[in-house]
């Protein structure tokens, strides 16, 4: 009985002494902790994914409770509510970013741009491109080995199967940037995600002539410049022999998508065009298109073109 | 018992189909397409325009650098236009395209096929015509001779190797060049061994090529300081580091070149190029190649001018066979897939190689199976298990402490590994990253 009972009080003793000793060592190397930073990373929406450029959300938490201004940074997964919150808990007053999205700038669908070899190496994108081309004749487009879709850890990527392109599923595209970093052409990109998802971009990264794109790519851009001309906002240039869109500039008017002689200007989430154009701001003062054609007819048009050339 | 390097090494068997076949010339193409980079370094520089009259042999492209080199006109004719075209590897570079006008060579270059024993020029004047003539090393690597022969100030070398191993199977370029030509590779590697001050040369020749040995030994015995050394048929005898571990014993430290034991290393048929450049005057726009697979009506050995298309020489060996899947740049072991028969041949073509379908389909992708076999059989001594799955993981300073940057390229471990496993490809990616941090850090 005595033992038990030592043990008892012995083991307390102990117990005690050591609570002691630690609260003082506690106490002797604590290290202060702005408490703030445990207050935004509650608020961050610990995906971790790295979007904001900082490796995790507890280093993005720290640097944001760091920083002076915070306007610059952004959470691509929260968006601007979850910067709002950050915001208040920080005091500072937030200007809310437009959201943006991941966009594939490839149309080379297997009918719109037809293979010219069989590939049958290591399947990834950046072994390929190291390797050659590509497996049809353009050497700048999709490789269509998923390298987008491994990297996206959102699940908002998924290879189509029948046009042998990724698809961004706008939805849980938190716009993290990790496929445009995958992708070893460059073919995704992030960009504004517009009025009610609305966007236009092309959808080619195609450097070559003229011919030599067309030949590859019933769809490539051709460099024609037909779309820079027609845009009335100036937002589109022409640089070796490749459009682009800035989508600061562009007010959504879908006159250079009428006017591609090739389709390669794509536009999502549009209503079917009517006879008349758009109730857009922009297409207001726009003169009336004498005869929209819509995108669909256009490339199905090429396609005929192209079968009659081979012939 | 032969002479072969320490650790390492596979045995694929060899194919040589066109061993017995001579050298024949390949009629003169149409049009000649010229490409401006046919070898590592700097892209030359075009300094001829559209509509210009060229002769063979007259210099279309001036070398844009030190690691660089000339290039000359193939043919003879009108400059039909500059303009980017597909390559080897699909992507589209810069090339001088020529329209074929008869065949009026430069008056310099001395056509006569005697043989010239005596040579005049000094060292410098060797080394600097070496560079005039645009000869890049011929065994596929293409890295500019001048550039080789030009010592780092401070490094002497004592002993000049001649690789006329030929390990990639089914080549035969280099071995018939030799059984053709065994005089003038003399005279060229003895003009090699003035240019790099050297009492001593070796020529390594795999026991493959028994004639080519006999051939060699018999015409070397005329020439001082050249010995011929058999080595075993092993694959990769011919990388620059094992054939050195292979001939004269001597190590390179890991990320050094082979000056660093004394060492210059030279490829058979650029000592002929060298022979032809300086006893000639005839700069490099000609080598020999093979076309060859199982499936080819005559495998054969060309002696093509650069920038004709691959399928004249395909149509010259019997035209392409039906059940071909895959044309080979090189050998089956480092050579690369063509994306078109279009495409040029270059300075850098030593042969062409038709695989069927069976040949050269890759097998489905298993698991690892921790067999070691990639480490058993990798020449450098690396573990290539290991280095693939740190190139996936993109795990770049691990792939630097183990030292991915010694890595040859020889396709030893993917060639043998029993699960499929692409272990070069991953490699060879890991490889580049590497080399790309390495550079960003100097």
């Amino acid at each position: 009985m005595d033992t038990i009972v030592i043990t008892i009080i012995a083991l307390c003793a102990i117990g005690v002494a050591s609570a002691i000793i630690l609260y003082f060592v506690a106490q002797k190397f604590k290290v202060y902790e702005d408490p703030r930073i445990d207050e935004v990373e509650e608020v961050l929406p610990a995906a971790n994914c790295g979007g904001c450029g900082y490796p995790g959300c507890r280093s993005f938490a720290e640097a944001l409770v760091k920083a002076d201004d915070i306007s610059s940074m952004n959470c691509p997964v929260g968006g601007a509510p979850v910067m709002a919150k950050v915001g208040s808990i920080l005091g500072h007053e937030i200007k809310a970013s437009d959201p943006t999205v991941a966009v594939v700038r490839c149309n080379g669908t297997c009918d719109n741009r037809p293979k010219t070899n069989t590939y049958d190496g290591a399947a990834s994108c950046t072994i390929a491109a190291s390797l050659y081309s590509g497996d049809t004749g353009c050497q700048y487009g999709c490789l269509g080995l998923g390298e987008c879709v491994d990297a996206c850890k959102f699940d908002a990527m998924y290879m189509d199967k029948e046009t042998g392109l990724p698809v961004v599923i706008e939805d849980k595209c938190v716009s993290c940037g990790a496929c445009v970093e995958a992708c070893p052409n460059n073919i995704l990109e992030l960009r504004k995600k517009g009025p009610k998802s609305r966007r236009i971009f092309v959808s080619c990264v195609n450097k070559d002539k003229g011919g030599i794109a067309r030949k590859a790519c019933s769809t490539a851009c051709i460099g024609c410049g037909k779309c820079v001309k027609e845009c009335p906002f100036g937002a589109i240039t022409l640089e070796n022999n490749l459009a682009y869109i800035d989508y600061n500039k562009c007010k959504l008017c879908r006159k250079c998508v009428i006017v591609c002689p090739t389709g390669a200007i794509q536009e999502l989430n549009f209503p079917p065009r009517k006879e008349k154009p758009v109730d857009k701001p922009a297409a207001a003062t726009a003169k009336p298109v004498a005869k929209p054609v819509a995108k669909t007819a256009v490339s199905s048009e090429n396609k005929e073109n192209e079968t009659t050339d081979n012939k | 018992m032969l002479k072969t390097f320490s650790i390492g090494g596979i045995h694929p068997e060899g194919n040589k189909l066109s061993a017995k076949s001579a050298i024949q010339e390949l009629p003169i193409p149409k049009i000649a397409t010229i490409p401006i980079a046919q070898h590592i370094g700097a892209p030359a520089k075009a300094i001829v325009k559209k509509g210009d009259e060229v002769k063979v042999g007259q210099l279309i492209a001036k070398a844009s650098g030190f690691v660089s080199a000339n290039i000359h006109s193939s043919v003879s004719g009108t400059v039909f236009k500059i303009d980017d075209v597909m390559d080897a590897t699909g992507f589209r570079r810069t090339a001088i395209i020529i329209k074929v006008d008869g065949d009026e060579w430069l008056e310099t270059i001395d056509r006569s096929k005697d043989l010239v024993t005596e040579i005049t020029q000094t060292k410098e004047e060797i080394i600097k015509n070496i560079g005039e003539a645009g000869i890049v090393g011929l065994g596929g690597a293409t890295f500019p001779a001048h550039v080789k022969l030009s010592l780092p100030p401070g490094k002497v070398a004592d002993v000049l190797i001649i690789n006329a191993v030929e390990c990639e199977p089914y080549l035969t370029s280099d071995h018939r060049v030799m059984l053709e030509k065994a005089d003038e590779i003399m005279v060229g590697i003895q003009i090699l061994m003035k240019a790099i001050d050297v009492k001593r040369a070796i020529i390594g020749i795999e026991s493959n090529k028994p004639d080519a040995i006999a051939h060699m030994t018999q015409i070397s015995s005329k020439y001082p300081g050249i010995e011929i050394c058999p080595l075993k048929t092993q694959y990769p005898q011919g990388g620059e580091k094992q054939l050195i571990a292979a001939t004269i014993k001597r190590e390179i430290p890991s990320g050094a070149l082979p000056i660093e034991v004394g060492a210059v290393v030279q490829n058979v048929g650029s000592a002929f190029a060298v022979y032809e450049a300086i006893q000639k005057n005839k700069p490099l726009f000609e080598r020999v190649a093979t076309v060859t697979g199982k499936s080819l009506k005559n495998p054969s050995n060309w002696k093509f001018r650069v920038g004709t298309p691959v399928n004249d020489i395909i149509e010259a060996s019997g035209g392409l066979p039906e059940d071909t899947a895959k044309i080979i740049a090189g050998g089956p072991m480092m050579g690369k897939a063509l994306v078109s028969v279009d495409v040029p041949l270059t300075k850098g073509s030593s042969g062409l190689l038709l695989l069927a379908e069976e040949e050269t389909a890759r097998k489905d992708i298993k698991a690892c199976i921790r067999c070691g076999k990639c480490v058993s059989v990798c020449p450098m001594g690396l573990e290539p298990y290991l280095l693939m799955v740190l190139a996936e993981k993109k795990n770049y300073e691990r792939l630097e402490s183990d030292s991915v940057m010694d890595c040859i390229e020889c396709g030893s471990c993917s060639f043998t590994c029993p699960a499929n496993r692409p272990l070069l490809d991953y490699i060879r990616l890991g490889k580049g990253k590497v080399g790309q941090i390495l550079r960003a850090r100097k």
